[in-house]
């Protein structure tokens, strides 16, 4: 598929502002549920290694555009996709009929609004990607499993019980489990829908903290409903509202001189 | 990798599917043997008939008669207190230790084997109360057996109208009475009667209470008619006669050697079985009819 | 209406004071020794032996086959219809069942007599025309909706989230509904087991007509047995006086049987309980 060159993108200060190198990016991605049109023809890139921030008032279609990057929708009967989203290096489009879902989401890996551990152990919730990658050498799962609660700032706190169940975790632990668990898989692209709108302010903080290490290494979509948190953590961000992109850019940039008069007034807080 | 998860996955679906196969293959094969045995005794002379020593002029006439006249104590009966306790136990009860207990006692009552409300019947109607074997006797411990039957899906239709339904009666003037009368037993009752068309379709196929009190297997007679020619016009008598009911006569011509008397016991489960599928079909119906029309 | 309320437990109690009055009669003339491990039961005989080990045999044979077939064909389709099905086709399916719930016992009892112990004969030739594996492998198919529909209802509660968690890191749907959701639904699903035994043990019709009715202490399922359901049968068709020592004895087997499924009914539903104080 042919990338877009102009026009879906509206930052003012023009192609310097392109990021670059991408991990992904989506093109004219349309989404339907049934016949309602949720998402039109929505372009936004995905740089590599950064964090890209969606943010917008409830219902402008952040969280449905998110999900469309490791296909949940299919899930669920009647939705419809149209466009593409491309992930690089190999400029795969994961919408194409030919692309295994599965084959997706083994790719990326997605934190969810509300905590949602399994009912298993703490250990068991971490190792459950790799044993679904059919993984079974207990020595490379100890590891791995170590290693991404290092990543998610959660070892300290649960080294001397792996085997208490998830759900037996504070609410800011159970988020930094999940977070483990995407993590243990290395994902090439972590998908985070508003990850903190289900924690303390403390919990929060610690959670943003994560996220400014991991992007070191992984690269990061989040969706959040918090503008100050968009502005503190992000890189890039689009700005979407009733399924449309209205803004992209760098996050100092869009949020200092927004080129769009919405943008402005939902940043200033007069809507949303 | 992927393709070796798949396989397992489109083994596992193929199993699912062959093990649904099974339970409505089941179904399928049970109706299918009744047809085949039964379908050449289901004539007129065999509901016209009194049961005989020769199958081939044995019919089902009693039984039905019999069963028609159970069912009607046992709805007069069973109903009423039913749908009278699911509307205290949804819309007037409140948390004490009593409730707790009648809820408790319902569940409990609905995994009761049907042959122990037989005992309870026994010892209690039959010869406590002095009732006899009759078609009081019957009707009123099948109308204990549904019982719970009848209070836990009307719950569950009355639990299905909105708060805001009632709130708005209240906040209208309306008493609590009213509000239920008005509001949630007609808003509700498509469901209330999903649940008692389910209630009579269980009792009039059930066999091991009716057997415990004691229903007749051969009988060459009909209950008294319940109209007279003289007034009052209407007689009683017929609750306290002796009975059979469908169930207990396709039990007794099972029971009965010879390939004759199987050929009744399957006409008798044909009857029986059309009975209960169609009662079963138009409970389904409805609530399918009612669940497309509510909107909230 | 709290007086047709507290018919429910005007019902329960009066079940416990008959069957205890009878037994009381029962077991004033029979030790409860002799009652519980007395290898033979014949009431009606001239030499009576009051042990109810043989009809406890029978019963937990025909339940233990039936479990068999239920359990796996029930958790099988119950993971199917609740994970693998499309809506449409659970629309139809689960009333199919429902149909299957609702044949009379007393067919499922010819059933037994007349298809499926000629099929197994087919197969076994020295099976008898009456034995308890034909009536088993019935009652499996009876208690097949209950156990379906109650462990499908299990599954169904476990939270969407859990199952997008599965989906996100890239397990199918097998994989999570044998990884995620079977062990977040499983006091729920055992609770249905638990449910379907207690249906197993009370299940009159089909053994009375298909198993014989000749007390016989034997684990083996391809002979004929009775269970304490069938004797009940047995004895209430025949013309006891009343309160005589073998009218009472229905009631003391009918005891037996009534604390056996109280039992199960009570451990099922505590378990449902706390499943769904989970979720």
């Amino acid at each position: 598929m042919a990338l877009p060159v102009d026009s879906a993108y509206t930052d003012s200060a023009g192609r310097g502002d392109w990021p670059k190198p991408l991990k992904a990016e989506t093109c004219e991605l349309s989404f339907y549920y049934g016949t309602r049109l949720v998402l039109k023809r929505v372009s936004v890139p995905i740089a590599e290694c950064n964090i890209t921030a969606l943010i917008g008032p409830s219902g402008c279609g952040k969280s449905t555009f998110l999900r469309c990057f490791n296909r949940m929708h299919d899930l669920y009967p009647g939705t419809r996709y149209e466009g593409a989203i491309v992930l690089y290096p190999d400029s795969r489009n994961i919408l194409d009929r030919g692309v295994d879902p599965i084959e997706v989401r083994m790719r990326l890996a997605m934190v969810f609004q509300k905590p949602n551990p399994f009912p298993k152990s703490v250990y068991e919730n971490v190792a459950y990607g790799l044993r679904v990658r059919g993984i079974r050498d207990r020595r490379v799962i100890d590891e791995k499993v170590e290693q991404a609660l290092r990543s998610a700032a959660l070892w300290e706190e649960v080294k001397d019980r792996l085997s208490a169940l998830g759900t037996s975790l504070s609410g800011g632990q159970q988020q930094r489990l999940c977070i483990a668990r995407a993590l243990a898989t290395d994902p090439e692209l972590l998908l985070l829908d508003e990850p903190t709108s289900a924690l303390d302010p403390i919990a929060t903080a610690s959670i943003e903290e994560l996220l400014q290490d991991l992007k070191r290494r992984v690269t990061i979509l989040i969706v959040t409903h918090n503008m100050q948190q968009a502005a503190r953590i992000s890189d890039w961000t689009a700005f979407m509202y009733l399924g449309e992109l209205v803004e992209f850019g760098p996050t100092k940039r869009l949020f200092t001189t927004p080129a769009k008069k919405q943008t402005e007034d939902y940043i200033t807080g007069r809507f949303g | 990798m992927i393709k070796r998860r798949k396989f397992f996955e489109a083994w596992f679906k193929a199993l699912g599917l062959s093990a649904l196969a099974l339970a409505v293959g089941t179904l399928v094969l049970l109706f299918g043997a009744l047809l085949i045995d039964g379908i050449g005794r289901l004539d007129w002379q065999f509901l016209t008939s009194f049961p005989s020593r020769h199958a081939s002029q044995a019919g089902i006439l009693p039984a039905v008669v019999g069963s028609t006249l159970v069912m009607l104590v046992t709805a007069c009966v069973g109903i009423p207190i039913g749908v009278a306790a699911a509307i205290y136990l949804e819309e007037y009860a409140r948390r004490t230790w009593l409730t707790e207990l009648i809820e408790v006692t319902v569940t409990n009552l609905a995994g009761v084997p049907s042959i122990i409300f037989g005992l309870l019947a026994l010892g209690l109607f039959v010869y406590m109360l002095g009732l006899g074997s009759s078609i009081l006797t019957a009707g009123l411990t099948l109308a204990l057996l549904i019982l719970p039957v009848v209070i836990v899906t009307t719950r569950e239709a009355i639990r299905a109208i909105p708060v805001q339904i009632r709130e708005a009666a209240f906040a209208l003037g309306a008493t609590r009475w009213q509000t239920v009368a008005d509001h949630v037993l007609p808003y509700s009752a498509s469901g209330i009667l999903t649940g008692i068309i389910l209630a009579l379709s269980r009792a009039i196929g059930e066999t091991a209470p009716i057997v415990t009190v004691g229903a007749l297997t051969f009988i060459a007679f009909l209950p008294p008619s319940p109209m007279t020619d003289q007034p009052p016009y209407l007689s009683f008598e017929w609750l306290m006669s002796p009975f059979t009911v469908m169930p207990i006569q396709m039990f007794a011509w099972v029971s009965r050697p010879g390939e004759d008397f199987a050929a009744n016991a399957a006409a008798a489960g044909l009857l029986l079985v059309g009975m209960t599928l169609a009662m079963n079909g138009l409970a389904i119906y409805v609530r399918y009819r009612m669940r497309k029309r509510v909107s909230w | 209406m709290l007086l047709a309320a507290l018919v429910s437990v005007a019902t329960t109690v009066t079940i416990l004071a008959v069957l205890l009055f009878e037994s009381l009669g029962f077991f004033e003339v029979v030790s409860l020794q002799d009652f519980l491990t007395d290898t033979l039961w014949t009431p009606l005989f001239d030499d009576p032996h009051y042990g109810i080990l043989p009809l406890l045999a029978g019963t937990i044979v025909t339940s233990v086959v039936g479990l068999l077939v239920a359990i796996p064909v029930g958790t099988v389709s119950a993971i199917y219809l609740s994970e693998f099905a499309s809506p449409r086709m659970r629309e139809v399916i689960k009333p199919t069942l429902e149909l299957l719930g609702a044949v009379p016992t007393v067919v499922y009892g010819y059933f037994a007599l007349l298809v499926v112990t000629p099929a197994l004969q087919l197969l076994w030739p020295d099976i008898p025309g009456f034995n308890m594996l034909g009536p088993g492998i019935v009652i499996g198919i009876m208690i097949l909706p209950l156990v379906i529909s109650l462990s499908e209802d299990a599954m169904r509660a476990v939270p969407m989230v859990l199952r997008e968690g599965s989906y996100a890191m890239g397990a199918t749907h097998l994989e999570t509904a044998w990884r995620v959701v079977v062990p977040a639904a499983t006091s729920g699903i055992v609770a249905a087991y638990v449910l379907g035994v207690s249906r197993a043990v009370g299940e009159t019709m089909v053994v009375a007509i298909a198993a014989g009715q000749n007390p016989n202490l034997t684990w083996n399922p391809m002979e004929p047995a009775a269970t304490i359901t069938a004797y009940i049968v047995q004895v209430a068709l025949g013309d006891l006086p009343h309160g005589s020592i073998g009218y009472r004895s229905i009631f003391a087997a009918g005891l037996v049987l009534a604390v056996m499924t109280f039992a199960f009914n009570i451990l099922g539903h505590v378990m449902r309980k706390r499943f769904r104080e989970v979720y």
